[in-house]
Order: structure tokens, then sequence, then C-alpha cells
């Protein structure tokens, strides 16, 4: 049933993508779309990477089960649109869901895509398979599936320990490609085979990436484009002006900052600038696990001393978002209202009454003005995570906490935090869809890699389970947000702010979107053309 | 003078065993390795998966037996893969030596072909107005960072003329091959080019003193012939030391050029090698470097017998 209904949704899209490439203009065929890269990525396959410098330029590349659709900005289950597979069906128990897959399609190197290529990337994804990734991120994604199983050569059917909605939403992110069975997860890093739109061609470390159009593509008359070409260059100034002088059509999606953004204005006023949540969030780690943060008055003290919006006009000239540990609305679909939001611990309105809380419990834990506490506030050596650190030890001085910046080399900062060598840390998350699975049981499930302060509640385990698998997204919203709203009263990885940034193109770019809600599931480019 | 050159060669055997021990020993003492880098960029560790990928990269064992593992596969010419793009480092390396070693060799020749006249003028001219514009000058290089003065001249090109001169593999015309490469050569030689006209000029001097320059201009001979063939002749020796000085520490002068101007050069890849603790690339990156230093000092110490007729080297 619900299968239909998305193929009706995607009817009525292609109506209005129809009607809205025609008051855009027709699309052209041809031209190579010129963006820079802000980084070298270490490798080209997407499934060991656990950053959007790997999804960017090789989205492309691949296609997925299901996709977002790339023209809404905003990812919702009511924007979840069919790629390799055609349509797809929940059991009636909500444990099975299977996929009817595409016929007819090629990989790049001409042979059928088939049931098998889903089973065999999902068996990478899960360790079951005799092949390995090197590195397997995201691994925990799929720990409610029990297995993968092909019907034919045609159909796959995802076998669940309990119903998990919120499947459907990994699936359709940037960062779950099918990848072939007959290529090696080696040889995915240095040379990809997709049945994307787009062609590798050459990946040149510290140079340039390189695609070209698929003339084979399974999508007739996609994509516009006859290439795109990255060129790598790590100074964002030489980047921007490359970009002013005309030598790129785009920026390197979300690179830009606010403040660039006035420059970029101002020398080229007729880009088209837009600025989206990134939802990436920063926050505040704390080892509770030694002394002095083992104490909870500590804990609270130091998150009631947040001056949050201080951090968003100093950082971002006020175009941030305050929030839980979920983005917050209209970009975000589960984070909480802001009246709600404000009833916690901290995030109140008036800041000088926060404060004053605070250095009661900080005088309840034995300081005070006369004996103030010494921290070592630990981060990354980069200025994303450096520029908030400073504040926040400016504002920790308000409540007797005298903070000493520690800044950690990239190599050093992950084995660091993982060891607990730090008392206090500021950390940023990035969340790669919009869905509280994915953030909840990686970032405060019990256990988890990627739980860094080791905070563990079973109760509020008991609670991600419960809306995990309720299928109305009206009664989970109410659930999410009680879990959002402990977490923050607990302490566990207070959320300083979500930052925003953005992307800039020329005017005859045409076809961009830039997703609100997310930063690693909207490049595809299949259908952006070049107007000139 | 054989003898010296065996001598020679064979001190620079050591210096180059020496360097390679320290080359390995330093890139090991820098807290983590490839496989940590990974991880953190992942934000996740699974001590399974990372002991794997350590053995996959021969990581996990004895220093001593990477050590040789490397160095004599550098012997034999065979440099190992990069950690990071799992291809030959030779072919990594290889095709951005030409870029860099273009690059370095034209800022040296703006810095000489600058540095040498002005110095020469700024002397013979001493304290005209001249003189005091070209050391002002000679300062501003000193002082100016190569980075800074890059992006200065990034900054202008887009203000000034809506181009901007990065690095084009392709140039369609001489002004683009020109722009590829003069531009930056300029901006990271300017220093040289100051450092060497400093140079010439207390050295140009000290020589135009001399009895024998009196002499010369006694008998008869030209201003022309005086300074260039009589003063700057013997004036050079100390410039060839600095330019052959200036040449190892350009290097570091580049690292930041190629990354303003975005060329794809060993100096910027290795900076990013180091980033990634790429070894192979790294070690063997260095060691050539190593090599063509130590090389380009040997090379500097025989000019020195073709400059000055009175060094001669005895067994």
């Amino acid at each position: 049933m619900r299968s239909v209904w998305a193929l009706a949704a995607m009817a009525a899209l292609s109506v209005l993508t129809a009607s809205t490439a025609t008051l855009a203009g027709e699309p052209k065929q041809g031209g190579i779309l010129r963006m820079y890269h802000r980084d070298s990525p270490a490798n080209a396959s997407i499934l060991e990477g656990a950053t959007y410098s790997i999804n960017i330029p090789f989205m492309g590349v691949f296609n997925n089960l299901l996709i977002y659709d790339q023209h809404i900005a905003q990812n919702s289950p009511d924007t979840l649109r069919p790629d390799l597979a055609e349509s797809w069906s929940w059991s009636s128990d909500n444990k099975k869901l299977t996929f009817k897959l595409r016929q007819g399609v090629k990989w790049h190197d001409g042979k059928p895509f088939t049931s098998a290529d889903v089973k065999c990337s999902f068996d990478l994804l899960m360790g079951k398979s005799q092949q390995k990734l090197r590195q397997n991120p995201r691994k925990a994604w799929y720990s409610e599936v029990n297995e993968v199983t092909t019907n034919g050569e045609f159909e796959v059917t995802f076998d669940l320990k309990r119903p998990q909605p919120s499947l459907l939403a990994m699936l359709a992110s940037g960062y779950t490609p099918v990848y072939p069975c007959h290529v090696s997860p080696a040889d995915m890093r240095t040379n990809p085979i997709g049945t994307g739109p787009f062609k590798f061609v050459e990946f040149k470390a510290n140079e340039s990436i390189k695609l070209t159009r698929n003339p084979n593509y399974w999508k007739k008359g996609l994509p516009h484009l006859d290439g795109i070409e990255y060129t790598i260059i790590t100074n964002r100034s030489t980047a921007i002006l490359a970009f002013v002088a005309g030598k790129f059509d785009m920026t390197f999606p979300t690179h830009i900052t606010i403040p660039l953004l006035k420059d970029i204005k101002s020398q080229a006023p007729n880009a088209t600038c837009v600025v989206e949540p990134t939802n990436v969030s920063t926050n505040i780690i704390v080892n509770s696990t030694s002394a002095p943060f083992d104490n909870i008055d500590i804990r609270r003290a130091m998150a009631l001393a947040l001056d949050r919006k201080a951090f968003v006009d100093i950082l971002f000239e006020g175009q941030g978002d305050i929030g839980g540990t979920m983005l917050p609305p209209p970009q975000g679909l589960w984070g909480m209202p802001k009246d709600r939001l404000e009833t916690i611990p901290g995030y109140g309105r008036d800041i000088n009454a926060n404060r004053e809380e605070a250095r009661k419990l900080m005088q309840k834990a034995g300081y005070g003005p006369d004996k103030r506490l010494a921290v070592k506030v630990s981060t990354r050596n980069i200025a994303e995570y450096r520029d908030p650190a400073v504040i926040l030890i400016d504002q920790l001085k308000t409540i007797y906490i005298d903070g000493e910046l520690d800044v950690v080399e990239t190599a050093n900062w992950f084995p660091k935090v993982a060891r607990k060598d730090y008392m206090l840390g500021l950390n940023l998350t990035g969340n790669a869809v919009d869905d509280p699975d994915q953030s909840f049981y990686e970032n405060y499930a019990c256990g988890s890699e990627r739980n860094y302060t080791n905070y563990c509640n079973k109760e509020i385990e008991k609670l991600f389970d419960v809306q995990s698998q309720e299928t109305d997204i009206g009664k989970r919203r109410p659930l999410v947000w009680d879990i959002d709203k402990k977490l923050q009263e607990d302490v566990a990885r207070p959320i300083i702010f979500h930052a925003r940034a953005g992307t800039c193109w020329h005017p005859h770019v045409k076809g961009v979107t830039i997703m609100s809600n997310s930063s690693y599931n909207g490049f595809r480019y299949e259908d952006v053309w070049l107007d000139k | 003078m054989f003898a010296y050159l065996v001598r020679r060669l064979f001190l620079m055997f050591v210096t180059l065993f020496g360097i390679s021990i320290v080359i390995f020993f330093l890139l090991r003492i820098v807290p983590g390795n490839i496989v940590d880098i990974l991880f953190a960029a992942a934000g996740y560790v699974d001590p399974a998966d990372k002991a794997n990928l350590e053995k996959e990269l021969g990581i996990d064992r004895p220093l001593i037996v990477q050590y040789w593992h490397w160095i004599s596969g550098f012997m034999r010419g065979d440099f190992g893969f990069s950690y990071v793009s799992e291809k030959p480092a030779l072919q990594e390396i290889l095709p951005r030596i030409p870029i860099t070693a273009k690059l370095a060799g034209l800022a040296l020749l703006f810095s000489a072909s600058i540095g040498i006249p002005l110095g020469v003028i700024s002397a013979v001219k001493q304290g005209t107005k001249l003189d005091y514009a070209l050391r002002v000058v000679s300062l501003s290089g000193l002082s100016l960072p190569s980075f800074w003065l890059g992006l200065l001249i990034l900054t202008a090109s887009v203000a000034m003329f809506g181009q901007m001169p990065i690095f084009n593999p392709n140039p369609k015309t001489w002004l683009e091959a020109f722009a590829t490469y003069a531009v930056p050569a300029a901006a990271v030689g300017f220093r040289s080019a100051a450092l060497t006209m400093r140079i010439t000029r207390s050295s140009m001097l000290e020589v135009l003193r001399q009895d024998y320059i009196r002499t010369a201009r006694a008998k008869g001979a030209s201003e022309a012939a005086v300074n260039y063939h009589h003063a700057l002749k013997n004036a050079i020796l100390p410039v060839i030391t600095v330019i052959g000085i200036e040449a190892a520490f350009l290097i570091g002068g580049l690292i930041v050029t190629e990354t303003v101007f975005n060329i794809p050069g060993v100096a910027r890849f290795l900076v990013e090698a180091i980033r990634w603790r790429d070894y192979p690339i790294v070690q063997n990156l260095v060691m050539f470097i190593a090599v063509v230093v130590v090389f380009a000092n040997f090379t500097v110490d025989m000019l020195y017998a073709v400059f000055d007729p009175r060094i001669r080297y005895t067994d």
C-alpha cells in the first residue's frame, strides 16, 4: 500500500518538477561543471568514508535503492523517491521491507545490475561478507537488520529484528550507495564503478577529481552535464578568489562561512548564495568518569552558564540555530519547538538568572570566587572547533571555571577522546540523516563507539526503541522531543548551537538545491545544467 | 683532487644515511599514524578493524624491520605504495617533481637576475636616492611573508583584471603558461632576490674599496668593466653561497606558495602526506630532497673553484 503512495508522490512531483523546469527554461545539454574541492579525500569509497568530502564528488557515480528528492531542500519521509528500487513495501508486521528493483540497469563497466549487488553491498555494510571494508563507520545503522535476501534477480528483502521505519531514511542517505558485487572494496577506493549519472575518470590526490557523463544512464536524457571537475584547493582564500574570478561555476557546498559570504556578494554580486543549516551541532563532551565532572552539579552549572545566542551572534552573525540534539525546526523535522526548548535549564532567555543558579551549584560543589576550578578545554586544531572553544572558555569564567585551551591535532583527537584523556572537550557532531535513530543510537546509546562521553541511561535507551518502532510520525515526534529534553537535562552532551553555512554559484548554473537538514544527501547533480 | 672527491662522496653517503635515520624516526615520534587519522576522521574505532589495517600497511612490525624494509627498497628504487592513494609512491611523486623544479628554478633565476644587478647598482650608487630606494625594496622583500605576498597578488589580479593566475595544467596561450609559473616564482623568489641583492651590495662595497679596483680605474678601464668584470667577479663568491643555501630554503617557501597558488607540486604534496602520516611518501620525498640538497652543496663547492682561481682542492 505504501509503495502506491510512493509512486503517487513521485507522479505528483514529476508534474511539479516539470512545471518548475519549464519556468526555469528548458535544460541545456553539455558543459562541464567546475567546482573546487575543500580538501583531498582519503579515497573514493563512500561506504568507507565519514566525511562529505567523499560524498560530494562521488555521489553522482552511484545510485541508492531510494534517494531523497534532489530538488526539495528538506529531507523527510515524504521526499523519499525510488532510485534503483522501483518501489518498496512493508510486511504487515513491519519487519520485512521488500524492494522491487529496476531492470535493465548496467554498471559503468557494462555488467548488469541485479539483486545480488544489493545483497553484497549490505552484507559488506553488516560485516557479513568475505570481503571486508577497510573501515565501516556506519555498521551500527543496520544493527536491526537480520539479513538481506534476494527473491530472484530483481527483488530484495530486508529482514528486521523489529520494526524500524527509519531504515528507509538511512537507505536514502548519500552514504548508502549500492556497490557492485564484482568489484573489490579496494578497487572501489581507487576506481569506483557505479550505476550513476557520472562515470569516474580520475582522482589525483591534492589535485583534481574528474567525472564524465554516463551515456548509458538508465534515466533517459540525464545527466545534462558532460562532466564535473573538482579542483582541490585547500586554501579557502584562493578558492573563493578563484570562484569570484570565474574559474569555478560553484563553490564547494556549505563551505562558505557567514562572514565570507559578504565578501563574495560584494565581489560577485550576480552570484546566487544560499545559507542552510548543515545539521552539524557544536557540543560539549564531558569526561564524567573522573573528577571534577563526575559531579552532576558541576556539569549542570556548566550547561547553565552557556549563552548560546552569543555563540551564534559572534560566529554566525546571528544566522545559527539553537536547539537540542535534533536540528531545530523549521528546517529540522524532529527538533523541539522553541517554547518546549526554553523549559530546559540553560535554554531560558535570562542568562544572568541562569548563571546565578550555576554559581550556586558551583558553590555547592566547593568552588567560588576564591577557589576557582581550573580545567583544560580540549578541541581539534581546526577553526570550526577552536573558535567556539575560546568563547566557551570565556563564558565559563562567569561561574568560577578557568579554562585553558588545549588544541589537539586531528590524528590525536579521537584516540585522546576514546581513552578519556580529557576533562572538557568541544566537539562537532554531524548527522547524515535528519532522523532520531541515527542520532540517538550513534551518540547516546550505551556502548556505542561514537558515544564519546560513555553516557549510559538504560531508561532512555528503552525510549529510543519505543520511538524507533513508531510508524506514525505524529506520534513519534513528541516521543523524540521528550528524549531530547531528557538528554539535555542529563547534560549528556550539551548542545551549544547548530551551524549554518553558505554555498554560492554563478547565475548560469541551474538546478542546484542545497539540502536544509543534511549535508550528505544532495549531490547527485544528474539534472544540474549550465545555461551558457 | 680525486682523493678530495672520493672523500666528499663518502661523506655525502654518510650524511644521507644519517638523514634517513632522522627522517624515519622523527616521523614515528610524531603522535598518530595513518590508521589513527582514518579512524579519527570516521569518528569511531573498532579495535579489530584498526589492527587489520595496521597489519595490512605493515606499521605493526618492529621499527627496525620497517626501517630496513624502507631503506633497502629505496636503494633498489622500490618506493613502496602510498598509504592514502594506494598507488605506487614513485607514481605519485614523479609527476610532481618537474612542477616544483620549474618553479624553484624560475624562482632562483628571478632571485639571481633581479638580485645581483640591483645589488651591483645599489653598491655602485651608494648613498644616492636610488640606493635608498633599492634598500627599501630589499627590506620589504625580506619582511613580506611569501604567502601574504601571494595572496596580495591573487587579490590584486582578481580586482584589477578579473583573472587569477592559479595553476593551469594545460595552458592555451604563452601568457597562461607564463602566469602559471612566473607569478608564483616571483612571489616566492622575491625574498631570495632581496637577500641576494643585499649580499651582492655588501660584497661589492667591500671589493670596490680594494686597491686593484683603483688600479683598474687608473689604467682607464670603463666603469662597466670595473664593476662587472673586476669587482663582481670577485664579489660573487658569497652570493653563490647564499644562492646555494637559498635553494634549500626555497622548499619551505614553495610549500606555502604552492598552496596559495594551488600548484600541484611536491612541496604541497609533502605537507599533505605529513598530515596523513603517509610514511612511504614522506620518507621517500624527504630523502629525495636531501639528496638534491646534498648534491647542490657539493656543486656549489665545486663552483667555487671555477669562479675563484685561487681555490684549489688538493689531496
